[in-house]
């Protein structure tokens, strides 16, 4: 554990290299460069914030903006963006950079802090996005969103466990890697995002709250749309989830290190 | 002191009936492989600091796994590595490159995966902008680049800082061949500094002019280390034998290794180097006429004989060879019984130094195709200065001098 902090450190300056270069390159030959790292999440906040708040709209119980619905189904894409990224990323991690971890010797470890490093940065981005479209519907900033910061670690460190496990598993069972995009998108669709969970039968909702996304996407409109702390009772299993799946994930990636080459 | 030693190093790959086995493993829960395939076992030798060293093999003889153990991408299955110091290897060069970044941008890329920092980088950037002598191409992407303009940089970066071990992979041939003389000298500059190399290479040529000692791995053990010469003699020798594996090293008086290979089903009786007045010779002087004379055997019926030689410098490597195929004059159909003598006369035009002869009998163009009999340092002779002017190197081409004034 000791070993793997310290190549981090020793390789630092070749993770924050990796993170820009990852920028640089995917805006490489664009005219408008880097304003398209603004661009895509304005577009995507602002097609679900004007068309899907029309066509769907449905009153949200607690607040009176008329764009109600737009801020809460952001508020949840906020989240669930940043957690599927991260883990659709950790899937095929290993197998794309196979031939780097066949021919070079590095801290293997680097690879998904790079992952996160710049998923984190293209959440980041789509805050912003978010605090403008929220600001040019009414909704001001408050304190309550401090509370995003420990959420992400929440939302990350689960990602990041389960993502690893997942990479790891489909280096030797390939097809771990056409299965999993299928279940983010259930997944997607069994998690409050799109729809309020006032429209979840009872019986159902027993349920939904096994899912440990349910709780963050919760905890999520709470701090942006009611701007009120979130519940920190239903986040404890979720935080105790996603910190056993992070330790699994690393105790996985390096039980699975001397063999994953062998079969890259 | 040794700066690499690998004992006892073996790689098996495992396979299981079920990957799921494999997962149980790192659980605790041990499940048998029901295959193992060991790609190398056994393998122990150590290596000094400024040693150079290289490692000769057929494809699949485990030259790629050994070398990947000793990077340290690939972990072995028994055994272990010790190294001290840093390992740079020349393996793929360009690994990792993005297109779309400036050769700047991935040189620090490139630099980052090795371990340094960007204040490191920060120091040798000029230098590797210098070396790689791709003028204001370094700063546009490299899509734009030409391989070989790639390759420079590739290296350029891979040397930036020198390591304690250079893993050089294959060929050195990198880009044209100017700078394939300014990285083989910064290679031997890099020996000189105290920098160990281990070449991989089925270049004869290379492996003499840089290493000081050959390992020869074939079927996943090693089963030469000794002298570069006396290595790559025996690695020719199991090229060509690869059916009846009949390979026979003598040592002889002199202290050296003769390698003697092939079916014996055309023997060398003698081979001799005879003067203008055909007496035998060991010492022949600068530009005189001799005769260079191999006695065969034939034991089957041939429906083709071709006799070939090389001479060799005392560092083994080639001078001129060619055989009877290429002089147009192979013998067909040769029977059992038949003793053939072929003298092959010519001026010694070499420098002075000491040389050796080796003779080979097969039956087409190489001798990788029937090898009869292949004999190394069949002859060993000496060339010495008498009458000529005095002059350095390998051969002799007098010049005639005009000045104009």
């Amino acid at each position: 554990m000791y070993a793997m902090l310290r190549g981090l450190w020793e390789y630092r300056s070749f993770i924050v290299t990796s993170i820009r270069n990852e920028f640089i390159a995917r805006f490489a030959r664009s005219r408008l460069g880097g304003l398209w790292m603004i661009i895509h999440p304005l577009s995507q906040v602002a097609i679900y914030a004007l068309i899907l708040s029309n066509v769907l709209a449905a009153k949200l119980p607690g607040i009176d903006n008329k764009y109600a619905y737009a801020l809460y189904l952001m508020a949840g894409v906020l989240a669930w963006n940043l957690f599927s990224e991260i883990v659709a990323r950790c899937l095929n991690l290993f197998i794309e950079q196979g031939n780097l971890m066949k021919k070079m010797r590095f801290p293997r470890i680097a690879l998904p802090v790079i992952v996160v490093g710049s998923c984190l940065l293209n959440n980041l981005l789509l805050f912003v996005a978010v605090l403008v479209v929220f600001a040019a519907l009414g909704q001001m900033p408050s304190l309550e969103m401090f509370w995003l910061l420990p959420l992400t670690v929440v939302v990350t460190a689960f990602a990041v466990g389960l993502g690893l496990v997942l990479g790891v598993l489909n280096v030797f069972v390939r097809d771990i890697g056409q299965v999993v995009p299928i279940i983010l998108q259930v997944w997607f669709w069994f998690t409050p995002i799109v729809y309020s969970i006032n429209i979840i039968p009872d019986y159902l909702r027993g349920m939904m709250t096994g899912n440990p996304m349910f709780s963050i996407v919760n905890a999520y409109h709470d701090v942006l749309v009611y701007q009120v702390s979130p519940g920190l009772n239903e986040l404890a299993v979720t935080v105790a989830i996603a910190f056993s799946l992070m330790l699994l994930g690393l105790f996985m990636f390096r039980r699975s290190a001397p063999e994953m080459v062998d079969a890259l | 002191m040794n700066l690499l030693t690998i004992n006892n190093l073996g790689k098996a790959y495992r396979t299981y009936s079920s990957e799921w086995k494999r997962i149980a493993n790192w659980f605790f829960l041990p499940n048998k492989p029901n295959h193992e395939h060991w790609v190398l076992r056994h393998i122990s030798f150590a290596i000094k600091s400024g040693e150079a060293i290289g490692i000769v093999g057929q494809n699949g003889a485990g030259k790629s796994t050994l070398l990947k153990m000793i990077t340290g991408t690939l972990q072995p299955t028994e055994g272990n590595v010790q190294v001290s110091g840093r390992i740079a290897a020349i393996l793929e060069l360009g690994m990792g490159f993005n297109p779309e970044l400036s050769g700047r941008q991935n040189v620090y890329h490139a630099a980052g995966l090795m371990g340094f920092n960007n204040h490191q980088i920060d120091n040798v950037i000029a230098d590797v902008e210098a070396f790689a002598e791709i003028g204001e191409y370094f700063d546009e992407s490299v899509r734009m680049y030409s391989s070989g303009m790639q390759m420079r940089v590739a290296f350029a970066v891979a040397t930036a800082f020198r390591p304690d071990i250079l893993i050089v992979d294959e060929a050195l041939s990198v880009g044209d061949s100017y700078f394939q003389h300014k990285s083989f000298a910064r290679i031997k500059e890099f020996q000189r500094l105290g920098t160990t190399l281990i070449i991989v290479s089925h270049d004869r040529g290379s492996i003499q002019a840089l290493c000081d000692r050959a390992i020869l791995l074939d079927g996943g053990t090693i089963i030469k280390d000794g002298s570069p010469e006396e290595v790559m003699d025996y690695y020719n020798a199991i090229i060509a034998d690869k059916e009846n594996a009949n390979v026979e090293v003598v040592s002889l008086d002199s202290g050296v290794t003769q390698t003697r290979s092939g079916n014996r089903k055309a023997t060398i009786e003698s081979v001799s180097l005879l003067d203008h007045s055909d007496s035998p010779v060991e010492y022949v002087g600068v530009g005189d006429e001799v005769t260079l004379t191999i006695k065969t055997a034939v034991h089957e019926d041939l429906p083709e004989l071709v006799v070939g030689y090389v001479i060799k410098d005392r560092l083994g490597q080639s001078i001129f060879g060619t055989n009877t195929h290429h002089l147009n004059c192979q013998s067909t159909g040769v029977v059992a019984g038949q003793k053939l003598t072929y003298k092959f006369r010519f001026p010694v035009n070499l420098g002075i130094g000491s040389y050796s002869v080796a003779v080979a009998l097969h039956a087409s163009e190489t001798h990788i195709g029937d090898n009869f009999e292949w004999l190394d340092l069949a002859f060993v002779f000496n060339v010495v200065n008498i009458a000529k002017e005095t002059f350095v190197g390998l051969s002799w081409m007098p010049p005639t001098v005009e000045i104009v004034v």
